[in-house]
């Protein structure tokens, strides 16, 4: 506790030693980044120099969709699908049009995932990757649509699909609407399965909600980053129906890999050579017995 | 008839304890029952009741969420909110059916899966996320009925279906009307304000083409005449199930992926 607060002086008072001195205002808040899991505070340089990875604990920070294709595909290799999709607003709910033009204009991006088609160490997939900073990437129409066509033209053009999740769950926002993507997501997965084609799941730094209880869940190989929280419900919620606190670990990837729901936890460092090699031996020609 | 009831009169109305359970139907919609019990992995949930049901001749498959009307009740069925392996014994059971060429029957009535440790251990997202996938893809007809409660994704894990219907006063929703009050405007007490906008009655889902057809209920709800409202969900089944056998199941299966695949509202910006 005493800890916490000292850690939270420190930060407010941080960027006065750094700032320009412009403003009171115009911090340069992004000097120090206090891991979220271990509250270890570390400055920023340090953090970003091991990949947004906490140097203490090994916590794999938020990336936006941009610096997870960054560090994923090949360069060059990658070729959006459907960018122009942009959310309505189903149930009028007050505030949303606006809330979605503030988010598109903050962070450049038009909705929570970004898809296209890649290369990956040379190896041609599909791949889709949610942006947590988007409205905690929570899965709308346009979340549901942009990931149903991603699984189908891969199904199409018989390609892998790669998925990095990331999301609070169902966007509330669009009420029962956003609800019915799951079945379309998981749906479209179903097909593309049926095709005998790999999926790969990653799940990231947060998964929830109902993306976990759609397609995120429905890997082939589900891989996650270390100590990312991972779960349906949320812990606040559960904390407040058994009146107790949970420890620390639950919800964490480790968590889910003790109880048998993930096939391995991969470091961001090891993740596009991993990704890379089990793409490969899932090609065209491998691992075929008939 | 008389004036149409806001969402928010109809989740008290569905919550009634009077309210006509599963329980109560299945003895008035089937002329057989055979109770089926366990997932074969772990254990039974006592929130979700299938078996194998008579209508008519027609064997067919039951999946239902149980709400219990005493505490006692509520203990065995936990509320009408299942864990993991209550998910797993209705995949089970859809899997037998398919297998034997028998009509599923799912009814919907729950607040939603249950939030818990052990659901958590034992895989609640993994398990719902498995049913939506292979109800999908499930060669034999699918038809889902909303009683009460359509309670997020706990719901829809019953709820991949070629033909969902509703109850009149039923509502079907993304999270309860509190749940939604609490996340998007940090105050639980707007709760009514919430069913009131969230756009969850069957009107609304038929209007979204969530759902394609309302039971209507005896006046006052299906507490008032629970006869009479089975007597209207059995016709309701008969029919809809002898609809289905017209259909050779490769189209019934590319219509239920369509009925799934169109729902969504979003433009396309001209630029791209």
């Amino acid at each position: 506790m005493i800890q916490d607060l000292l850690q939270k002086v420190k930060l407010r008072a941080a960027p006065l030693v750094g700032g320009d001195g412009a403003s009171p205002l115009s911090i340069p808040r992004d000097l120090l980044f206090k891991c979220p899991r271990c509250q270890t505070v570390q400055t920023r340089e340090d953090f970003d120099a091991s990949g947004k990875v906490c140097v203490s604990c090994g916590y794999h920070a938020r990336l936006t969709a941009r610096e997870r294709l960054g560090c994923t595909v090949d360069e060059g290799s990658f070729e959006e699908f459907d960018e122009g999709l942009s959310s309505c607003n189903p149930i009028d709910f007050p505030g949303y049009e606006e809330k979605i033009a503030q988010l598109q204009a903050s962070t450049g991006l038009r909705e929570a995932v970004v898809t296209g088609r890649c290369a990956i160490e040379g190896e041609k997939a599909v791949i889709a990757v949610m942006d947590s900073h988007f409205m905690m990437a929570s899965m709308g129409s346009v979340v549901g649509e942009k990931i149903t066509r991603a699984f189908e033209r891969a199904a199409e053009e018989g390609l892998p699909i790669v998925v990095f999740t990331a999301s609070g769950g169902a966007r509330m926002q669009e009420g029962v609407i956003s609800l019915m993507q799951m079945a379309k997501t998981s749906g479209a997965a179903a097909r593309h399965s049926r095709r005998g084609l790999l999926y790969i799941t990653v799940l990231t730094d947060p998964t929830t909600g109902g993306v976990t209880a759609s397609f995120a869940s429905l890997g082939d190989i589900i891989i996650a980053e270390p100590k990312v929280l991972v779960g349906f419900a949320g812990r606040r919620v559960i904390e407040g129906t058994i009146k107790q606190r949970l420890p620390e670990s639950f919800q964490s990837a480790e968590f889910l890999e003790e109880h048998g729901f993930v096939d391995m936890i991969v470091t961001r460092r090891e993740m596009k050579r991993t990704l890379g090699r089990l793409l490969a031996v899932h090609g065209k020609g491998a691992g075929r017995h008939e | 008839m008389s004036k149409k009831k806001t969402a928010w009169e109809r989740m008290l109305l569905v919550r009634e304890k009077e309210r006509p359970t599963i329980r109560d139907y299945i003895p008035l919609v089937f002329d057989e029952f055979w109770e089926m019990h366990g997932d074969r992995f772990y254990g039974d949930d006592g929130a979700v009741l299938g078996g194998i049901a008579v209508l008519d001749g027609i064997p067919v498959t039951v999946i239902a969420q149980v709400k219990g009307r005493s505490l006692e009740e509520n203990k065995q069925s936990n509320f009408a909110m299942p864990h993991p392996e209550g998910y797993r014994k209705a995949l089970r059971l859809m899997k037998q059916a398919e297998k034997f060429h028998r009509p599923v029957v799912c009814f919907i009535d729950t607040p939603g899966a249950f939030c818990g440790v052990e659901a958590e251990e034992r895989g609640q997202g993994e398990a719902i996320a498995r049913n939506l996938f292979e109800m999908m893809e499930l060669r034999t007809p699918i038809l889902s009925i909303v009683l009460g409660e359509g309670g997020s994704g706990g719901a829809l894990a019953l709820g991949v279906a070629d033909r969902v219907a509703m109850l009149e006063n039923a509502l079907y929703s993304v999270i309860s009307p509190r749940g939604f009050a609490s996340i998007l405007w940090k105050d639980a007490s707007r709760e009514q304000e919430a069913a009131d906008i969230m756009r969850i009655t069957a009107e609304d889902l038929v209007g979204f083409g969530v759902a394609e057809d309302i039971i209507l209920e005896p006046a006052g709800g299906a507490h008032r005449d629970p006869e009479k409202m089975a007597a209207s969900l059995r016709k309701y089944v008969k029919e809809t199930i002898l609809k289905f056998a017209e259909f050779p199941i490769e189209k019934l299966l590319e219509s239920r992926y369509d009925r799934f695949r169109k729902i969504g509202e979003f433009t396309t910006a001209q630029s791209d």
